[in-house]
Order: structure tokens, then C-alpha cells, then sequence
């Protein structure tokens, strides 16, 4: 990836750019590794919690396996439409790379909508994140991840606007790189999340 | 500019790659836990499996982490952060398991 970006520029000027890309791009990641913790964190909770029903229903009772299946294919989809953003970009492609984006926002979205309406049928059963400890943490997880992906679009609408005024200049391709990390990170927790929350939730 | 061009083909090629073993890779559990009676820990040992191999294939096509040495602090903060992660979340699921069966009530 910074090979790539790092190929476009030649002069000493923008070595010293690239060299300051680098570590932008390191300190990101020790970022996300930081919030890799968090929902590692979230996840034991999650475990920890995983017979607290109170008497209330169960994963087997609330999830609709077709509503996961729906989110996943979703995410997925927006993580491969995210990657040929940041390539159309990088090969100098603007509005190919708009175009790009606004389909990951489009598959964003619609996973958040999903998720909200998930969301919404539970609550409306009665059963919302107050009614036991198991569905506290479940909110919880998988509720700080929609929040990112929400916040994850936020910040693509930003490089949308960055790349329409500034063109695809160094600075911007950079920022939209470690979007593009913040985006494909999000899609990881996702794994986790149907891996460890709605497969085992659904199994008799 | 052909070594551009030629490295950004292959990385499309490395998205399309990825995205075909991330769909196979959510395909295989959703399939045995829909539409299998497989016993519940070969289940989730199939789920885990697949879930661990997603992973690896998301860094490897999706994060492009390789074994280059321009990635080695890359490697070693998520080396680290993994150590980090097996530590906190097994150390807290075995203590609260444990503690489960302490507080169990008495007959």
C-alpha cells in the first residue's frame, strides 16, 4: 500500500512526505490495535454474559439468521467496493473513486439500516439492553460497532468532499488510506461478531 | 508508470481474491450451522476455524499485511496486541466461568 503511494512521488521534498506518511499510517494502526482491545474486550463480556438471560429470551428466540446473512454480505461487499476506491484513486481516477465510495456509503448504509431494524424488533419484544445482563452486553458489542461503521461514514462523506475540491493530491490519497484501514478493520470485528454472537446464538 | 499499473492490476486482482475466500469463508459456517445436524462442538469448531481464516485472508488481501520488512512494526504491534488479547480475553472468561461455579447455589 505505501509502496504504491510512495512509487507516485520522486523528488526529496516528497520523500520527506512520504517518510511522515509512514508514520501517520503507523500511528493509525496503533490506533486501531487500541480499539482492537476495546471490542476484544466487549467480546468477553459477551461470553461472560452469555447465559445471564434473567429469565428473559435468548439469542435462539431474538436473531433471524437472514437478517446476519443480509449485514454480512453488506460488509463484505462495502470492504471490496472500499478497496477499488482507494486503487482508483491512487491510479489518479477521481470520480471513478467518488463513485466508489458512494457505493460503500450506499452498502453502509443500508447495513445500518438493517441493524437498526434488528434493533427496533428486539426492543419492541421487550426485549431491549435493560431487560438481562445477556442483552446488555449484546447491545453493547454489537451497538459500538454500528457506531463505527456509522462514524466510518461520516469520514468517507469527508474524503468524498476532500477528493472533489483537492483532487487526488498526496495528502488526501494518505488520509484516504487509513479510512480504507478503518473501514477493512471494521469488517474484521464483523467476522468476529457473527462468528461469536449470531452462529452459536442461533444453535439449538 | 507500467510498474504502477502493473502493481495496482495485481492488487485488484488481490481484492477480487480476497473477497472470493471471505465468501466462501462466511458460506461454509452459515451453511453448517442452516442447513447441517453436525453435534454443537464441531459446530462451533467450524465456526471458529473459518472465522480465524477470514481473518487472516481480510489482513493478507483487504489490510495487504505481508511479511515484508516495511511492515515489521506493523506485524509486531498486532503480534503484540494479539498476546495482549489472549491474555485479557481468556484470563476473563476463565476467572468468571470460575467464579460461576463457585457461586453456585448450594443443594
Amino acid at each position: 500500500m505505501q509502496a504504491t503511494l510512495s512509487m507516485a512521488l520522486t523528488n526529496s521534498h516528497e520523500q520527506t512526505e512520504t517518510q511522515a506518511d509512514e508514520a501517520r499510517q503507523l500511528g493509525f494502526w496503533f490506533y486501531l490495535m487500541s480499539d482492537g482491545v476495546i471490542f476484544a474486550l466487549l467480546f468477553a463480556t459477551y461470553a461472560a454474559m452469555s447465559h445471564s438471560f434473567a429469565g428473559g429470551p435468548s439469542g435462539k428466540e431474538l436473531f433471524d439468521i437472514r437478517y446476519t446473512l443480509a449485514e454480512t454480505a453488506l460488509l463484505l461487499t462495502s470492504s471490496l467496493t472500499c478497496g477499488l476506491a482507494t486503487l482508483a484513486a491512487l491510479q489518479q481516477r477521481r470520480n471513478q473513486a467518488v463513485v466508489w465510495l458512494l457505493m460503500t456509503l450506499v452498502l453502509g448504509l443500508s447495513f445500518v439500516a438493517l441493524e437498526l431494524s434488528e434493533f427496533g424488533d428486539m426492543i419492541g419484544q421487550g426485549a431491549g439492553p435493560e431487560r438481562s445482563g445477556y442483552l446488555s452486553a449484546f447491545f453493547t458489542l454489537v451497538g459500538t460497532h454500528g457506531l463505527h461503521v456509522s462514524l466510518g461514514m461520516v469520514w468517507l462523506l469527508v474524503m468524498v468532499a476532500q477528493l472533489l475540491r483537492k483532487g487526488t493530491r498526496f495528502q488526501v490519497l494518505s488520509r484516504l488510506q487509513r479510512w480504507a484501514l478503518f473501514w477493512h478493520f471494521l469488517d474484521i470485528v464483523w467476522v468476529g461478531i457473527f462468528s461469536v454472537v449470531y452462529l452459536p446464538g442461533v444453535l439449538p | 508508470m507500467s510498474e504502477i499499473t502493473q502493481h495496482q492490476s495485481s492488487s485488484v486482482r488481490s481484492y477480487l481474491v480476497g473477497f472470493g475466500l471471505a465468501l466462501l469463508l462466511t458460506a461454509i459456517p452459515f451453511v453448517v450451522v442452516l442447513f447441517t445436524s453436525l453435534t454443537k462442538p464441531l459446530t462451533l469448531s467450524v465456526i471458529a476455524v473459518a472465522a480465524v481464516i477470514q481473518i487472516l485472508v481480510h489482513l493478507r488481501y483487504f489490510l495487504h499485511l505481508n511479511f515484508s520488512p516495511s511492515n515489521r512494526w506493523f506485524l509486531v504491534t498486532i503480534a503484540f496486541t494479539t498476546v495482549i488479547l489472549v491474555i485479557m480475553v481468556g484470563g476473563s472468561i476463565w476467572i468468571i466461568i470460575d467464579l460461576n461455579r463457585h457461586m453456585m447455589p448450594m443443594p
